[in-house]
C-alpha cells in the first residue's frame, strides 16, 4: 500500500559543504565513549568500574527506573574513565579499545520461534533496545508498553543531513531482517517513509507499509510523517527508529553480535573534505577529521547531528548514540555594523523578504552560529505556522508550554511533536525564541506528571 | 574595528557586576543600533535567520515614509491654497516640515524616554516596537495639535496602552491608536471640526477645511474629485489622506511579508461589501457615498494597512486574521454611517476589533482542539 504525502509548509536551507557521495573507513578511534546524556531522562546505574575489561556487547550500565533496559559497550577494551559532572552525574563512560575486538556472542533461535515478549527480552539484553524511541516524549521506548505502530523515516531533509541510501549501502539485507524483527513488536504496522522521487532500495523493502513523502524540510522528520499517516492521540504510543539502527538490529539477529557500526556524514563549510565515514558509535569526533580541520577547530562549532536540532560538542568529544551526521560550521561571534538594516548582509539566508537573499535562488549558504539579533518579546505572528506542516497551532502551543498549562498543552497537540520538529521555528523566529528547549522542557514535565 | 573597541571601552562600567550594570539595557539599545551583537546560538537551532525585530520594524518605517513625505507636502499644500498665496513644491514641503518634524521629535523623545526607563526598571532589553509607534502617532494627528498634547497622548499610550499590560507583545490595544483615541476624547476641539485639518486655519478667514467625511456627515456635498481623494490633496490627519502612497506602503509590507495581507484584504472586502449594501439602501449622504470612495477617503486605507496589521493587537491565527480584517472593514463603514458624532470610523473600528481579537483567536483555537478530540473519538469508535 502506498500513500503519497506532500509537505508544502517548511523550508529547505541549502548550506555549503554537503557530504560527497564517497564512503571511506575512518581510522580506529583511540577511545570510544557512551554518553548517558544521549538517552534523555535515563538515570544510569553502573555495572562496570574503571579498569574493567569488556567485550563489545557487554553491559556497562542500565536504566535506574526501567532496569530492563541495558546499555552495552560498542567495542571491546578496558573502561578507561567514568567521567562525572555536578552532583556526581555520570557524563561519559570512556572505553579504550583493544586490538582484538572480541564480541559477546548471543545464541539465537529462528526469528519465527520467538514470541513478542521473548523477543523484547532478547533485544533488551543485547543493547539494541535503546535504538527504539517512542513518541510522545521522544525518549527510549518503554518495553512494558506496546506501540500502535512503528515508524521509520528513510530520509532526512535537514540541512547537510545524511543520505541513508549511501549510509546503508551493503546493509540492505540487514535492514530487511531488522524490519522483520520490528514487525514482531507491534500489533499494528511498520511504516516506512520514503522520499517520493528516488529509486532507493527502501522502496523494495518487504513487510512494511511504504509511504511516499515529498516536499521541503521537515518532510523527512518522522514526527511529521506520523502526523500525516497515523496521528498520535493522547494515551497512544508510537515507536520510531533510525534506518541504520534497524540494520544494526538486523545484523544482531543474523550474527548474535552487537556490531555498532555507524556511517557518519561529515559535512559543513568547516571541514576540508566532507564525506561519509564508517566508524563505530561513540568514536571521537577528531578521528573523523583531517589535520587541518583540527587546526581550524577553535573557529568552528562541531555539532552532533544537523545544524537545526543537533548538539554542540567540542572537537575532543565523541559522536552521539543516535546521530548519523556531524556538522561543522563557523562560529559567528563577531559584530556586524548596521546589520539590522533591511536589505543589507544579503549573504545570510533568510525566509523573510526583509533580506534580498531570496533573489539568489538556490545558492549554497555559509551559515555561522550568530544569533543575528537578540531575543525579544513575541511580536511577529504567522511565521511559525509557515514552517510547521502539522495541524497544530505552534505559537499557541508554545505559549501554553511556557505557562506550563498541562491540560491546554494536551489539547493543542503536545503529544504529536518532538523538539526536532520545532527546529525551523527556532530558525525563522524574529524574536529568537528557543522553541525546541521549550518543547523539550514541556515534554519532560508531562512525562513526570502524566507519564 | 576601532569604533568597536571604543564602544567596548565605554560599555565596560555597564558590564556584569560593575557599577552601572542597572543601566545596561539603555547602553545596549544604543550599541545594537550600530552593530548586530556578537551573540551566538547557545541552545536550539545552531543557525538562525537573518531577520530580527529591528529589521522588521525598520521595514515598517520604510513603508511609512512615502505616506509621511506626502503628508508633509499636503500640509503645506492645504495651507497655501487656503491662504491663496503662490507657492512651489518646496515651499509646501518646508511649511509641512516645520509643522510635523517637531511633532515626530516630541513623540520619539517622550515615548523612547519612557521605554528606556521601563527597560532599566524591569531589566529587559529595549524593544523596537516603539520606533514604529512613535512615527505613527504624529502621522495620524491633526496638523495643528499643540506639541504638549502630543506628548501627553504618547505618555498615555505607552503607560496605559502598553506597559500596564506588561510591555511589548502583551498589549491589547494598538498603542498608536490609543494615543489618538486619548487625544480625541480628551481634547475634542483640537481633534475634530472644520478648523483643525488645515495648518494655521484659525488665522485665515472663511476657511473650508472640513474633511470629506465631516461634510458628508453634516449633509453637504463633496467638492473633491475621486482623483484628488486618491492622490490625497484633501484635508485630513497628517499622513492618512493619500491612498496612493499608503498603497505603496502596503505593497512594501506585503512583499516583505512584514504586514499581514490577509488582514488588509479582509478589511477591504469587509468595507466594500458593507459599502455596496448601503449604496443600495441610500438613506443619507454617507450611505449613498459610493463604496469605492469610502475606501479612499478618510483614514480607512491608512488604518487598515498600518494600524490593523499590528501583529500584537491583531488576531494571531491565520483564520482569525481573515475574520478580524473583514470585521474591521465592516465596523469602519458602520460607524461612519450610523454615528454622526464620529464621521471617521476606522480608529474606533480597529480599537474595537483589537479588544475582540483574542476572542476570535479563541474560537479558531477551539476548532483546532475539537478536530483533535474528534479524531480521538473516531479511533475509540473503531477499536470498540
Amino acid at each position: 500500500m502506498s500513500n503519497d504525502i506532500r509537505i508544502k509548509k517548511g523550508l529547505s536551507i541549502k548550506l555549503k559543504g554537503a557530504a560527497e557521495n564517497i564512503v571511506i573507513k575512518a581510522p580506529i578511534s583511540p577511545t570510544v565513549c557512551i554518553k548517558p546524556t544521549d538517552f534523555h531522562s535515563v538515570t544510569p546505574k553502573m555495572v562496570v568500574k574503571e579498569g574493567d575489561r569488556v567485550k563489545a556487547g557487554d553491559e556497562i550500565f542500565f536504566s535506574k527506573y526501567l532496569d530492563s533496559i541495558r546499555f552495552v559497550s560498542p567495542v571491546s577494551g578496558t573502561i578507561q574513565e567514568i567521567k562525572r559532572g555536578d552532583k556526581r552525574k555520570i557524563l561519559e563512560i570512556v572505553v579504550k579499545p583493544d586490538a582484538s575486538n572480541v564480541f559477546k556472542s548471543t545464541k539465537l533461535k529462528d526469528l519465527d520461534a520467538y514470541s513478542s515478549d521473548e523477543l523484547k527480552s532478547v533485544l533488551l539484553k543485547s543493547g539494541c533496545w535503546p535504538f527504539i524511541k517512542q513518541r510522545p516524549y521522544d525518549v527510549i521506548a518503554d518495553p512494558n508498553q506496546s506501540p500502535k505502530s512503528i515508524f521509520i523515516s528513510t530520509f532526512s531533509t535537514a540541512p547537510l543531513a545524511v543520505d541513508y541510501q549511501i549510509a546503508l549501502t551493503g546493509q540492505e539485507n540487514d535492514f530487511q531482517v531488522g524490519i522483520d524483527v520490528l514487525n514482531k513488536l507491534t500489533e499494528g504496522s511498520v511504516h516506512l517513509g520514503v522520499q517520493s522521487d528516488t529509486t532507493s532500495f527502501f522502496t523494495e523493502v518487504k513487510n512494511v507499509e511504504i509511504h511516499k513523502v515529498s516536499g521541503v524540510h521537515p518532510a523527512g522528520n518522522v514526527g511529521i510523517q506520523i502526523h500525516h499517516i497515523d496521528p498520535i492521540n493522547a494515551g497512544e504510543r508510537v515507536w520510531v527508529i533510525n534506518p541504520e539502527d534497524v540494520a544494526i538490529l538486523g545484523r544482531f539477529f543474523q550474527t548474535g553480535k552487537f556490531e555498532a557500526q555507524r556511517t557518519i556524514a561529515l559535512a559543513g563549510s568547516g571541514v576540508a573534505k566532507p564525506v561519509y565515514l564508517k566508524t563505530v558509535i561513540g568514536a571521537t569526533i577528531a578521528s573523523l577529521l583531517q589535520a587541518e580541520d583540527i587546526e581550524n577547530a577553535p573557529k568552528h562549532r562541531f555539532i552532533n547531528g544537523d545544524v537545526l536540532s543537533g548538539e554542540t560538542v567540542s572537537v575532543n568529544n565523541y559522536i552521539g548514540f543516535y546521530n548519523n551526521s556531524v556538522s561543522v560550521i563557523p562560529e559567528g561571534n563577531h559584530y556586524r555594523m548596521f546589520g539590522w538594516l533591511p536589505f543589507v548582509n544579503n549573504n545570510i539566508h533568510s525566509m523573510s523578504r526583509t533580506s534580498l537573499s531570496w533573489l539568489f535562488g538556490k545558492r549554497e549558504y555559509v551559515a555561522n552560529t550568530n544569533l543575528n539579533g537578540e531575543d525579544r518579546a513575541l511580536v511577529v505572528t504567522g511565521e511559525m505556522e509557515r514552517v510547521l506542516p502539522m495541524d497544530i497551532l505552534p505559537m499557541q502551543l508554545l505559549k501554553e508550554c511556557m505557562a506550563q498549562n498541562i491540560e491546554k498543552m494536551e489539547s493543542l497537540g503536545i503529544y504529536e511533536v518532538a523538539p526536532e520538529d520545532f527546529g525551523l521555528v527556532d530558525y525563522v523566529s524574529t524574536s529568537k525564541i528557543e522553541a525546541q528547549t521549550i518543547i523539550r522542557e514541556s515534554l519532560d514535565l508531562l512525562l513526570k506528571e502524566v507519564g | 574595528m576601532n569604533l568597536r573597541n571604543t564602544i567596548d571601552q565605554i560599555k565596560k562600567p555597564f558590564g556584569k557586576g560593575q557599577k552601572l550594570e542597572r543601566f545596561a539595557p539603555a547602553i545596549n539599545a544604543l550599541d545594537t543600533f550600530l552593530y548586530v551583537p556578537n551573540h551566538t546560538t547557545q541552545k536550539g537551532a545552531h543557525i538562525r535567520d537573518a531577520v530580527d525585530l529591528k529589521r522588521t520594524m525598520i521595514t515598517v518605517i520604510i513603508a511609512l515614509v512615502p505616506a509621511l513625505i506626502y503628508g508633509i507636502y499636503n500640509t503645506g499644500y492645504q495651507y497655501f491654497i487656503q491662504t491663496g498665496e503662490a507657492f512651489t513644491f518646496l515651499d509646501a514641503l518646508i511649511h509641512g516640515s516645520w509643522k510635523i518634524l517637531p511633532m515626530i521629535a516630541v513623540s520619539y523623545g517622550v515615548g523612547l524616554a519612557i521605554e528606556f526607563a521601563f527597560a532599566v526598571y524591569r531589566g529587559h532589553e529595549v524593544n523596537e516596537g516603539y520606533l514604529v509607534t512613535g512615527l505613527l502617532i504624529p502621522m495620524i494627528m491633526p496638523v495643528d495639535i499643540p506639541l504638549w498634547m502630543v506628548g501627553i497622548s504618547v505618555a498615555f499610550a505607552v503607560f496605559i496602552g502598553k506597559e500596564a499590560f506588561g510591555g511589548t507583545g502583551m498589549n491589547i490595544l494598538n498603542p498608536a491608536l490609543t494615543a489618538r483615541a486619548f487625544a480625541f476624547f480628551a481634547y475634542p476641539t483640537y481633534m475634530s471640526g472644520n478648523q483643525v485639518w488645515v495648518s494655521e486655519a484659525s488665522a485665515v478667514d472663511g476657511i473650508s477645511g472640513e474633511t470629506i467625511l465631516g461634510s458628508l456627515a453634516s449633509g453637504n456635498e463633496v467638492s473633491y474629485s475621486i482623483f484628488e481623494m486618491f492622490m490625497g490633496s484633501i484635508p485630513g490627519s497628517i499622513a492618512e489622506t493619500s491612498t496612493l502612497w499608503v498603497l505603496v506602503g502596503a505593497l512594501i509590507l506585503i512583499f516583505t511579508g512584514v504586514g499581514s495581507w490577509r488582514i488588509m484584504v479582509g478589511g477591504v472586502i469587509g468595507a466594500a461589501v458593507v459599502g455596496m449594501l448601503f449604496n443600495l439602501w441610500g438613506a443619507n449622504e454617507l450611505m449613498s457615498f459610493h463604496w469605492i470612495n469610502h475606501l479612499i477617503v478618510g483614514g480607512f486605507a491608512f488604518g487598515v494597512v498600518f494600524m490593523a496589521t499590528d501583529p500584537v493587537s491583531a488576531a494571531q491565527t491565520t483564520k482569525g486574521k481573515w475574520i478580524y480584517g473583514i470585521l474591521v472593514g465592516v465596523f469602519c463603514i458602520l460607524i461612519r454611517v450610523f454615528n454622526p458624532a464620529y464621521p471617521e470610523g476606522v480608529m474606533l473600528a480597529i480599537l474595537l476589533m483589537n479588544v475582540f481579537a483574542p476572542t476570535i483567536d479563541h474560537y479558531v483555537v477551539q476548532a483546532n482542539i475539537k478536530r483533535r478530540k474528534n479524531r480521538m473519538a473516531n479511533v475509540t469508535l473503531k477499536t470498540a
